[in-house]
């Protein structure tokens, strides 16, 4: 099957059960989305597919057949991050960074679809995602930064 | 920001120098003797480093005395320094890049830290226990190198320059005239990529502080670039050619034993390539992960029963009753009965700690190759060395054959499953002979990982006339098995348990007199004077006292998390200070001062009250009757470890009366841990470190059935998501540049717990006493309260 992940085409052969992520980490090498918990509980795998924030670690493969992907990498660069991206370095809401790719494409495509969003319903939006150090504070300070300047 | 250890990738980076080395893959898989210099190599190359400059010295190891165990300086000047604390998502890296960039005068972007790698950094043990800012930045090892290098370096520009060292100045990584700044000599210049050749100098002289400009400032951290962006290659990136995919198959039950594995249950799955039994350990090897986990899945395997666990319920009476157990008195004025005896009036409570995990967002992982001669293992453990060790126990090489770098894994908060997934994919690599990647499943990773501490805690005060605490008795019961492997005993975690290394066990015995006062467990409250001999070591005023502690088997793996026992231990202490203050009438902050001797920690105590806006008035609040929501404030200290950092936090709660439901408004932390670093790195400690605190308050706790852990995923071991509502956080650091630095990332989890307890006796006059505070808890709580 055709799978384009971050504008680049891919054809992929596997069971079509096998999760998005195993692709994304296994076939492909892309490092963004990553296993927390294999359930769909965390946000560590997240992408983005047609607009929404999708949870590949839960997702077969076999139901995306010629979907474009994007995953954290796709938004931007270390040399030119992607506004949102930018306001995480810019307010260091950062520890392990593990969660990034659950925090950083939840708040994005929800803020793409809310741009006036308000903090409450920003935070009410990421309230199915996991960041376990806690950096809860500036990681909404973050989201709310983007929201801000960018939205 | 470039240069920095982010965007330093070891895996590519070797595999790179094989290439332009001229070497094959082949020669790459084939034997680990050729991997270590090869990536050696690698590092000397790209480092602009001469070869021999950096790794003569640190073949053997440690070579900790010796100057280019720590600091290389290439032909042009690029500085590399070498530690063995590691980056575990707590900002250490940058800070540490900071402090040679300090030392040694030269700009930030220009030095490169690697760190944790048993072929090229010294042996520092375990980053963990709040001591790598001790340890690598007063005067020793770290700081103490850089310092050497830049004396070293003026020295060198003395000779060249033919010039006194006095009226020399080190500065952005050049020697030059103090009268004349044109007159210079850069450092590669002057070291030309050869080695010191030198020891560290301890009375080299370390920059006082007020003359900081790279150190003390909110350098933005290194890998949150890459982080971001998604390119920061983590432990679970690390992809080696040939590489296969590992999954394991634990026990049904606690304790249970195999009886047998029906290899054919798996043997016609996709991409299946071998069963690997040793002992109890059983595990899978397949072409991929996902293949790995559908055939650990799919395997049959009988086991014996396992044993009855306690019952989860009445846990805490089983502990406390249970026998035999290790005894330790650690302060014992023994006139504690008699001060009891004569006493106007004696308080007491108890307060119960539950089981807690690490629950690290991303499970663990490691890979591992391991070949006949030597093995390499890329791991996210906290303990290069010790892991390098054990390794060495477990697949029967020599140590020196067995290379351990350490990449970094999601955050562990202390010893999560990173060591024991290390053991996992080496015993499955060494059965097939190709380097093989393991990541736990979800469950794998809770179940079995060695939890923080579960405790009841009795503490016992007797009051004179006017109020004041004169006797202090504290007695414990706490459940331990495993811990940290160390360098020798492997049997601490629970695959080389299966493996067949039992744990370091409990010694039993009654309590030897103590004969040195030492408090790393928060054990003895801040409020004795923890007098032992002649010496009283302790913060408090109150001279008889009595500490005595119980350690019994656990059920249940355990080790250290965040902050071990001090967390329990202070929850108990600042709780039923508290209590002993509202017995009095007294304000809680007040009541504390009255209390302490320790000048530093009381200023912390003022610093948090201060910024709170604290009101000085007994708790609970006026005017409780009522129903709906109700707020309070609550105060908690600590100085950490007994000599490791002072932290005084003020919690406002808003507690529902109706449902039991607690909501934490506010958090204001202080802070005094010597010369900050980094404000910004040590902020965001505190910040995570307060709310990781409110959510082992509120939320978190281990539970069991009759035979196996119950709280395997996200749905039932609650933690706290995103969505939460988070209380804002005031910081307030007092900067102190004359003493020695100590270490921050563990103290407002400490203090955080009975500060919210103590705020919820405020908001509604109910006292909880066991963790974590849920509703239920808090309505048994309001039940309770006298009439």
């Amino acid at each position: 099957m055709n799978l384009t992940v971050n504008g680049q085409s891919h054809v992929i052969d596997v069971d079509p059960t096998t999760p998005l992520l195993y692709v994304l980490s296994d076939d492909l090498g892309l490092r963004g989305p990553k296993f927390g918990c294999g359930l769909g509980q965390c946000g560590s795998c997240t992408v983005m597919i047609k607009g929404r924030a999708v949870r590949s670690c839960v997702t077969p493969i076999g139901t995306l057949a010629d979907s474009e992907v994007t995953t954290l990498e796709g938004l931007g660069t270390v040399e030119k991050p992607h506004p949102i991206q930018r306001a995480f370095i810019e307010e260091q809401a950062v520890q392990c960074g593990f969660c990034l790719s659950g925090v950083i494409l939840t708040a994005k495509a929800f803020l793409d679809q809310n741009p006036s969003a308000d903090e409450e319903s920003i935070r009410r939006a990421m309230s199915g995602v996991l960041c376990r150090c806690a950096a809860h504070v500036r990681i909404l300070r973050a989201i709310t930064r983007y929201a801000r300047e960018h939205a | 920001m470039s240069g920095g250890v982010a965007s330093f990738d070891f895996t590519s980076d070797a595999r790179a120098a094989f290439d332009r080395a001229g070497l094959s893959r082949r020669a790459f898989l084939k034997g680990s003797g050729a991997l270590i210099v090869g990536f050696r190599l690698a590092f000397v190359d790209d480092l602009g480093l001469a070869p021999g400059s950096v790794t003569a010295q640190r073949l053997d190891g440690a070579g900790s005395s010796q100057l280019d165990s720590w600091i290389a300086v290439a032909a042009d000047g690029r500085v590399t320094a070498f530690t063995g604390k590691c980056e575990l998502g707590h900002g250490l890296s940058t800070a540490q890049a900071q402090l040679v960039a300090e030392e040694l005068s030269v700009s930030f972007d220009r030095v490169t830290l690697l760190q944790c790698d048993t072929a090229l950094t010294p042996d520092q043990g375990t980053t963990s226990g709040a001591q790598s800012h001790p340890t690598n930045f007063n005067h020793g090892n770290l700081a103490q190198a850089a310092a050497t290098a830049r004396e070293a370096l003026v020295r060198r520009a003395s000779e060249r320059l033919g010039v006194p060292p006095d009226q020399l100045v080190a500065s952005q990584g050049a020697v030059s005239l103090k009268v004349d700044p044109s007159t210079r000599v850069g450092y590669g210049e002057l070291l030309g990529g050869r080695s010191f050749a030198m020891n560290v100098d301890p009375n080299a002289r370390r920059k006082p502080p007020h003359e900081w400009t790279v150190l003390g400032a909110a350098v933005p951290r290194l890998e949150i670039p890459s982080m971001v962006t998604g390119h920061f290659e983590y432990v679970h990136n690390v992809r080696l050619p040939g590489m296969l995919h590992g999954a394991v198959v634990r026990p049904r039950a606690v304790g249970a034993t195999l009886l047998g594995v029906d290899e054919s249950s798996v043997q016609r799955l996709p991409g299946f390539i071998k069963v690997v039994v040793r002992q109890n350990f059983v595990g899978i090897v397949a072409e991929k992960p996902w293949q790995a986990y559908q055939a650990a899945g799919a395997l049959r395997v009988s086991w014996s029963d396992g044993t009855l666990l306690p019952g989860h319920r009445d846990f805490h009476e089983t502990l406390r009753r249970q026998q035999p157990s290790r005894d330790t008195v650690l302060v014992n004025s023994e006139d504690v009965d008699q001060t009891m005896a004569h006493a106007a009036r004696v308080l007491r409570a108890t307060y119960r700690y539950p089981y807690q995990m690490h629950a690290s967002i991303g499970s663990s992982c490691a890979v591992a190759d391991v070949q006949a001669d030597g093995a390499t293992i890329w791991s996210a453990t906290q303990a290069v060395y010790p892991l390098r060790s054990t390794a060495a126990m477990l697949l029967g090489l020599r140590p020196e054959s067995i290379r351990v770098i350490f990449k970094m894994g999601s955050g562990c908060y202390g010893c999560n499953g990173a060591d024991t997934v290390s053991y996992d994919a080496m015993l499955l690599s060494q059965a097939v002979g190709r380097p093989v990647r393991v990541q736990l499943t979800r469950k794998d990773e809770m179940a079995w990982e060695n939890y923080g501490f579960p405790f009841v805690i009795e503490e016992r005060a007797a009051l004179d006339a006017t109020g004041t605490i004169v006797a202090w008795d504290h007695e414990s019961w706490s459940a331990t098995r495993g811990g940290r492997p160390g360098p020798s005993n492997p049997g601490n975690v629970i695959t080389g348990l299966l493996a067949g290394y039992q744990p370091f066990g409990v010694p039993r015995g009654p309590a030897p007199r103590p004969t040195s006062f030492g408090n790393t467990s928060n054990t003895v409250p801040s409020y004795v004077t923890g007098c032992v001999g002649d010496r009283c070591g302790g913060t408090g005023t109150i001279a008889s006292q009595r500490v005595l502690t119980h350690a019994v088997e656990s059920a249940f793996w355990t080790g250290p998390l965040r902050s071990p026992e001090r967390l329990q231990n202070t929850f108990a202490h600042e709780s039923f200070i508290d209590e002993v203050a509202a017995a009095v009438g007294a304000d809680s902050v007040a009541y504390r001062l009255r209390h302490l001797k320790d000048a530093r920690l009381a200023e912390v105590v003022e610093s948090a009250a201060q910024a709170a806006g604290w009101d000085s008035r007994p708790s609970p609040r006026a005017g409780l009757t009522g129903t709906g929501l109700a707020k309070g404030r609550g105060m908690a200290c600590v100085l950490y470890e007994g000599d490791n950092g002072y932290c005084a936090l003020v919690a406002e709660v808003e507690v529902n009366r109706d449902t039991g439901a607690v909501r934490v408004t506010r958090v204001v932390i202080a802070i005094d841990c010597g010369p900050v670093s980094n404000p910004d790195g040590l902020k965001n400690q505190l910040e995570g470190g307060a709310l990781q605190g409110m959510s082992r308050a509120l939320l978190e706790e281990v539970a069991w059935d009759d035979h196996n852990v119950t709280t395997v995923d996200w749905r039932t071991y609650r933690t706290l998501y995103l969505g939460a509502d988070v209380p804002a956080i005031k910081t307030v650091l007092i900067n102190r540049l004359d003493v020695p630095a100590t270490g921050a990332g563990e103290a407002a989890v400490t203090v955080t717990v009975a500060a919210i307890a103590n705020a919820i006796f405020d908001a509604v006059g109910a006292r909880v006493r066991q963790v974590p505070f849920t509703p239920e808890r808090v309505k048994q709580a309001l039940a309770d309260r006298p009439a």
